[in-house]
């Protein structure tokens, strides 16, 4: 380790104005504060701070998405040896072998993609490397399909920092979600890729891994793909395979979906480790899912064959499709979301409610939280705008009365 | 008393150090140093040269703008220097002290003889009204303007901070004499905000408990939930730390600016209470009162919040009654430190495993444990403010300098020093008070 340190130590002065590669200084800067915690202490001010800075924040986050990321792996194997008809040939290890290969090629283009232009944007404005994006880059691979091409990756990837992070100035200064973002960019610009029977499970081998033959009762729909197309009658929702699900399986998720969307159980641990931390804000996440139950129990007072989504109990609603990912995940972003208490718990709950109501009631999406979570980053400026104007009210009032 | 006011929003720091009730004498110290950035607010005219011989109660200074507020030396001796920095800005003024501690006038007028004017001017010229501050823009007060009401905060709830009531054992009657001197300042009420449980009784003015975490002890708060100071309004502010000064004066005559200073912080050895005058050297407080070490040190006078850093060979500065020693941590490299599971890493989340420990106190060092981003993290502010004010609004209004945002989102209630905890916890780790007390001195150049 000293060696190391000194290392940096003796190269650091190349790095700073007038060196010889002064142009990557952020770039050592970055690798340096990745190294070693930084030891600049306070100049003006509190003399004394808290141990938590950005960095530690991410990995947090990083590591509550780890149960769903493991989990989503496993499941794309699992479904894929399910579709092929040789599940109960093959280990554990191998189904998850499978997923794994399945999923880490997107995660690194995701990353290299992302950092590589945070680094570049870093070095050009000549700020710190900012550690926005580490977060951003898994949850991408993990809300889209498996058989999403590594290419629309890239290209969404790079749209998403560029457009929605970059041109407003970097972390903390985006209006949308840049993962949410990337996701809607896929979802507009290649539709056929992003939704239908054909994407969420992987058939074809991965990297000559389990190849094999479809089985001949196979279908790739995912559950509310089968409820989207549902015509009449009672509505039993199915597995890959043709064999009825129940809300217990919905919740374990071992179904066909986006790679870390599926368990709601993973993503329940993933919610324990953000609330406990306190990283993530439990006002928002809580009011997602009453507002999720909430609407999801109004559309099933009235079941309709015409929408058949309002057959779903309030239960399967949050436990199937993007629901309770994006509400662990996508809506307690600190930086996009409402960020007065007050706000929150208005911001958490239309999340809920209009997430569910796409789903029900636009029966040309078959998933709508993401889509609610990005309409209400819109609105949350606005949602603070009026709760902040409440606390000047109550200024006025006081100074009138006195 | 009254039911207290119980505060939930806020947070006692574990910071190791605190001083054990027991006082020490600290022999005289060789030198004493008035300091006039202490007092914000004022434009310092030194009064005297080097070789001139002064008593206590001298003035060595005075605000340029009102000549009648003077600031005096602590101790009788000679003025040693007047130090200058760039721009010929007056660093300090330091007197050599003789050791005899002369009075230059030992008489004072009865209090209750006096109208409150008269009892103003005795404070400008005696060097005592430099204790007395003003909200809005926490400044040294305007003496021309008569207050709504004064507060005298006698709880001083930062990290390690002196105690009160332990400060006061003995002296119940400067603490009367303070307040009835207080009394006289303004048409409207003298508050004293004690904390809960506390047994000080005074006369003369109300006085009102505060339970809760720092910084219910702060004045700024306890206004806020006594009698908020809005638009047009101004009320004064002293803590009664200083109040005991300015009490004995009119009780005795005699200008006594002794006071025990708590001597606190991990780097000292037995943390305990120091008796001593303002301006007084440091290594006359400290002494051999460290443990040995071979690293960076932190000398601070004043909390770990809101104190002002020093230099090894500084000095007591006026406002303060409590020296902070905690090690400066700048050549302490830690190795992925940020993805450590950090057992003995103080943070108020739960994201380094400490919270495993609750209940233990913790070694601080001054570094800032990260780089300072743009606000990410939300309601952290919120946390340990509490008042009804939303810090990031007001502190990103501030930013903006937007004037109006400012005033309606509260600014004339704030300190800096009411955002320390703010600064402490941020994720961010901008430098708040920093920020606050740029808008509030743009903002009074704006205003008048």
């Amino acid at each position: 380790m000293k060696t190391l340190r000194n290392y940096l130590d003796k190269i650091k002065p190349n790095f700073m104005p007038g060196g010889k590669w002064a142009m990557f200084r952020s770039v050592f800067e970055g690798f340096e504060t990745f190294l070693y915690v930084p030891a600049t202490t306070s100049r003006s001010g509190v003399h004394i701070h808290d141990s938590i800075d950005t960095k530690r924040t991410m990995s947090v986050v990083i590591l509550a998405l780890m149960p769903a990321l493991l989990f989503g792996m496993y499941n794309v194997g699992y479904q894929h040896y399910l579709a092929i008809g040789e599940l109960s040939a093959v280990g554990f290890w191998t189904i998850f072998f499978f997923g794994f290969l399945a999923v880490l090629p997107k995660i690194i283009v995701s990353y290299v993609v992302g950092l590589g232009i945070e680094f570049v944007v870093a070095q050009w404005r000549g700020h710190e490397i900012q550690e926005g994006f580490l977060v951003s880059g898994i949850l991408i691979p993990l809300i889209v399909p498996v058989d999403t091409p590594l290419w629309m990756i890239a290209v969404a990837t790079a749209f998403a920092v560029i457009f929605a992070k970059e041109v407003f100035g970097g972390t903390g200064m985006n209006i949308f979600n840049v993962a949410l973002v990337t996701r809607a960019f896929l979802f507009f610009a290649y539709p056929s890729k992003m939704s239908g029977d054909e994407v969420f499970v992987r058939t074809a081998d991965t990297f000559g891994l389990g190849a094999g033959r479809v089985v001949d009762t196979f279908t790739g729909a995912t559950p509310l793909g089968q409820v989207a197309t549902h015509s009449g009658g009672d509505l039993v929702l199915h597995n890959i395979v043709g064999e009825p699900l129940s809300t217990l399986d919905y919740f374990l998720g071992l179904i066909p979906g986006s790679i870390g969307e599926t368990s709601m159980l993973a993503i329940l641990l993933g919610a324990v480790v953000l609330l406990w931390t306190g990283i993530a804000s439990w006002r928002v996440m809580l009011s997602v899912f009453v507002g999720g139950l909430a609407m999801g129990a109004l559309a099933s007072l009235f079941p309709s064959t015409v929408y058949p989504g309002s057959m779903l109990s309030p239960i399967d609603q949050i436990c199937l499709g993007g629901f309770a990912f994006a509400a662990v995940f996508m809506a307690t972003d600190p930086v996009t979301g409402a960020r007065t208490r007050t706000g929150q718990y208005i911001y958490g709950f239309l999340i809920g409610v209009i997430a569910i109501l796409i789903r029900v009631y636009n029966t040309g999406y078959p998933e709508g939280a993401m889509l609610a979570v990005l309409l209400m980053n819109v609105f949350a400026p606005l949602i603070d705008y009026f709760v902040v104007e409440g606390n000047i009210k109550r200024r006025l009032k006081r100074a009138r009365k006195a | 008393m009254a039911n207290a006011i119980k505060l939930k929003k806020g947070l006692d720091i574990p910071v190791e150090g605190r001083a054990e009730a027991r006082v020490v004498e600290a022999p005289p110290a060789e030198r004493y140093a008035l300091v006039p950035d202490d007092f914000h607010g004022i434009v310092p005219k030194v009064l005297v040269k080097p070789g001139d011989r002064v008593l206590i109660g001298t003035p060595l200074m005075c605000d340029k703008n009102r000549p009648e507020m003077l600031f005096v030396s602590p101790v009788s001796g000679e003025v040693e220097a007047v130090n200058r920095g760039e721009r010929r800005k007056v660093l300090n003024i330091t007197v050599k002290s003789d050791g005899k501690m002369e009075q230059s006038c030992t008489t004072c007028p009865e209090i209750s003889t006096l109208d409150g004017q008269q009892v103003k001017a005795v404070l400008l010229e005696r060097g005592l009204f430099m204790y007395i501050k003003q909200r809005p823009y926490d400044i040294i007060a305007d003496p021309t303007v008569f207050p709504r009401d004064i507060f005298v905060t006698a709880w001083d709830s930062a990290p390690l901070a002196p105690d009160f009531d332990f400060v006061v054992k003995g002296r119940e009657d400067d603490l009367q004499a303070g307040i009835d001197v207080l009394a006289k300042l303004t048409a409207g009420r003298v508050y004293l905000g004690v904390r809960a449980g506390s047994r000080l009784a005074v006369r003369g003015a109300e006085v009102v408990a505060f339970d809760g975490p720092h910084p219910a002890g702060n004045v700024g708060v306890q206004i806020h939930h006594i009698a908020p100071v809005s638009k047009g309004e101004t009320v004064w502010t002293l803590s009664a730390f200083d109040l005991l000064v300015i009490g004995r004066y009119f009780r005795t005559g005699v200008l006594d600016f002794s006071r025990l200073v708590a001597l606190t912080g991990s780097e000292v050895k037995a943390p305990h209470y120091v008796k001593t005058i303002w301006g007084a050297e440091l290594s006359s407080i400290i002494g051999e009162n460290l443990i040995p070490a071979n690293y960076h040190r932190r000398y601070i006078s004043g909390n770990v919040l809101t104190g002002t850093r020093l230099g090894e060979h500084d000095y007591l500065r006026a406002p303060h009654s409590q020296i902070t020693v905690i090690p400066e941590g700048d050549d302490c490299h830690e190795f992925f430190g940020w993805a450590m599971p950090g057992f003995g890493k103080y943070s108020v989340s739960h994201s380094y495993f400490s919270w495993l420990r609750p209940g233990r106190r913790y070694c601080f060092d001054a570094r800032l444990h990260g780089g300072e981003r743009a606000i990410i993290m939300q309601g952290e502010y919120d946390k340990v403010l509490p008042m009804d004010i939303l810090p990031e609004f007001l502190v990103k209004a501030v930013l903006a300098f937007d004037i109006d945002k400012m005033e309606n989102l509260g600014i004339y209630e704030v300190a800096p020093e009411d955002f320390a905890l703010c600064e402490f916890v941020d994720t961010s780790k901008l430098p708040l008070q920093a920020i606050m007390r740029e808008g509030l001195d743009k903002l009074r150049k704006e205003m008048n």
